[in-house]
């Protein structure tokens, strides 16, 4: 049986100041679930009273059929990967593996035949007999799953599970851990402020900030149809462009002009007709004009498509990334950066033909920030 | 984990570096010599028989090794009226010593333990209390001491004794390891909370063994503090079950016969040696726990 979690109406306060401000959230059996924002949006917090190592200020939590607010940890069936690895020093890697089933009593077959399980799947068998101390990080991580891992919880709670390794190791065990989760089935709540690690990993992603749960859906929802430009600019590196602009009727179109109208070089970017048929603004309305940077190329590079728009500004500046040249280049005071082919980017200063898929191209409300 | 050398910085060469450090080098012999002498004085003259040391000067070597004073001082030295030496005393002080460092230790742990790693409201303030008491002269409380001892029964006993020490080391011990579990990972607490463990199993199978450099530094503290005591022994006290910091001083100050001053050496290295065994015992183990604990949880 696998369990999954219900938040109601949470609510935690420290010292007067409200740090989760009523989150209601359904966690599926088996869903991989990740909280992910800038830090102080309450994310850790809000793991930590699922995991009850924090009181509620208000609100309950259930885990499978059970309401938890007054269980502790140790009776809560779930297991947590910290971000410190947090493994006790002074045990050997077997001890810390099997610190739980000890307390818990369980026969010492039990929790040999166990290690033996676990220390197989993690490949931390060679190492069993060393002290922490001894590991590198990626073997500590190794060995802090495995002691999550060993007795079989029905919730895994992680707790920026990567962000002390080093970037190349972290791509590994983001994978290793995504393949332990298709393989064991079991509810995961992950905590990270990398939106990649989101992505990646997320079979639904909540979006956190300022106590709030911005938006929950799956990774291509988030990405592609963000509520807000909070979540528009959370999600995505480089993050997507915010041109604030006007909603303006020409010609029978309805375009974006930016930076402003009485500007020599203003820009009039067309709408879709389906984009422009849901809005019922005024003409003049303040938005901000959300372009992903790789909705933006040198013009004629990619295949022709229907909703593209063409434009010409000088490049400010290059950065070449390997597979994909960013171009940052301005619109009245906004930077915007294109992502484009390592082939079609050009010199600092030299002008650029931008095309533009406005397709893709978001509309939010400038002064309430929601989506249009 | 991974350390500097600084074994291998480089450093200027040539004439005048060689003369600063021939400088450096006198300086610290002299402040070697500053510290050692007065032990070499004391353990020679221990080692001289009354008549050369009456002829001989202070810091003439013995001419030959005479152990009789430190028969004298551990077994028939008068001490008062009873002529035993300090052996009956250096076992009070033993008796005294180790119950109050190891109670006083274990408790301080228990604080620090539980003052970083289960806050609560008012733990500053609680912390800042005990703190106070780190500070109280230890002359303010003979009286109101003095006054519960005798209401508890304990006056002029060594348990008595071992009270008051365990109470008034518990300021320090407090401090002690409250500032050394500060730095251990709250994440280390919560992993043993989720794998199951409540407040004492955390503290023996995860804290405790973590804090074996705290408790090396905390014991040397507590025995010196507790074995040199004098005021707490002459206060609370009498006669037999006087602690060997008392018993030297009745041995020394005498006011009879002839100055023995082979016997008062003798005793006043009998009474300090202990200390320095800990000092030399624990204090290797001491940097070499500091060492061990010096990885991150």
């Amino acid at each position: 049986m696998v369990s999954g979690i219900r938040l109601e109406n949470l609510r935690k306060s420290f010292g007067g100041n409200e740090v989760i401000k009523g989150i209601d959230l359904e966690i599926e059996p088996g869903e991989f679930v990740v909280l992910v924002g800038p830090s102080g949006c309450g994310k850790s917090t809000l793991l930590n009273m699922i995991a009850g190592l924090e009181t509620l200020g208000g609100g309950h939590i259930h885990i499978g059929d059970k309401v938890v607010d007054d269980v502790p940890p140790r009776d809560r069936d779930i297991a947590m990967v910290f971000q410190s690895y947090a493994l006790y020093p002074t045990k050997t890697v077997r001890e810390n593996i099997t610190f739980g089933m000890q307390t818990r009593r369980i026969p010492k077959e039990l929790q040999k035949s166990a290690v033996e399980e676990f220390s197989a799947l993690l490949q931390i068998h060679a190492y069993l007999d060393r002290k922490p101390g001894q590991l590198s990080g990626g073997q500590r991580q190794r060995v802090a799953m495995g002691r999550a891992l060993v007795r079989k919880p029905e919730v895994f709670l992680f707790d920026e599970p990567l962000s002390n390794l080093d970037a190349k190791l972290r791509i590994e065990m983001r994978t290793e851990i995504k393949k332990l989760h298709q393989r064991l089935g079991k509810t995961i709540v992950y905590v990270t402020h990398d939106q990649i690690e989101a992505m990646t990993l997320a079979s639904r992603i909540a979006v956190m900030d300022n106590g709030h749960v911005r938006q929950f859906a799956d990774p291509t929802t988030i990405y592609e149809h963000p509520v807000d430009l909070f979540v528009a600019g959370f999600m995505g590196s480089p993050p997507m462009n915010m041109l604030p602009g006007h909603l303006r009727r020409r010609d029978g179109r309805t375009v974006v002009t930016a930076p402003s109208d009485d500007s020599p070089d203003a820009l009039h970017f067309p709408l879709p007709d389906r984009l422009a048929n849901r809005l019922d603004q005024p003409d003049g309305h303040e938005v901000v004009l959300g372009l992903r940077p790789e909705t933006i190329f040198r013009a004629g590079s990619e295949l022709p498509g229907d909703e593209r728009f063409t434009f010409k500004r000088p490049v400010s500046v290059v950065e070449p990334t390997g597979p994909d040249t960013m171009i940052v280049f301005e619109i009245g005071a906004t930077e915007l950066i294109a992502r484009v082919r390592p082939e079609d980017a050009s010199k600092p200063g030299t002008p650029f033909d931008f095309e533009v898929d406005m397709a893709k191209a978001k509309i939010f409300d400038a002064k309430t920030g929601l989506h249009l | 984990m991974r350390q500097r050398r600084i074994s291998g910085i480089v450093h200027r060469r040539g004439p005048r570096h060689v003369l600063m450090r021939g400088l450096l080098f006198a300086i610290l012999l002299l402040f070697c010599a500053y510290y050692l002498v007065p032990l070499v004085v004391m353990i020679s003259t221990s080692l001289k028989s009354l008549a050369e040391i009456r002829e001989g000067s202070l810091l003439s070597l013995p001419q030959g090794l005479d152990f009789s004073a430190w028969a004298t001082a551990w077994g028939s030295a008068c001490v008062g009226v009873r002529c035993d030496g300090l052996e009956p005393y250096v076992w009070n002080s033993v008796l005294m010593t180790v119950p109050a460092v190891a109670i006083s230790t274990f408790l301080g742990a228990l604080n620090g333990y539980a003052l970083t790693k289960w806050r609560f409201r008012g733990a500053d303030w609680i912390f800042a209390l005990v703190l106070f008491g780190a500070f109280i002269p230890f002359q303010v409380v003979l009286l109101p001491m003095a006054r519960t001892l005798g209401f508890l029964g304990l006056a002029g006993t060594v348990p008595g004794l071992i009270l008051v020490h365990t109470v008034y080391g518990l300021a320090f011990t407090t401090l002690f390891f409250r500032n050394f579990f500060i730095g251990v990972s709250n994440g280390i607490v919560q992993a043993a909370m989720v794998d199951g463990a409540g407040f004492f199993g955390i503290f023996f199978r995860v804290v405790l063994p973590m804090s074996i450099p705290a408790i090396v530094v905390t014991v040397i503290w507590q025995f010196t503090q507790i074995w040199n005591d004098f005021l707490f022994g002459v206060a609370f006290t009498i006669g037999d079950s006087n602690p060997v910091t008392v018993a030297l001083n009745n041995v020394v100050n005498t006011s009879t016969g002839v100055k023995q001053y082979n016997v008062d050496m003798a005793a006043a290295i009998i009474a300090g040696l202990p200390t320095l065994a800990v000092y030399v015992i624990a204090g290797a183990y001491f940097v070499r726990g500091l060492s061990a604990g010096a990885i991150k949880g």
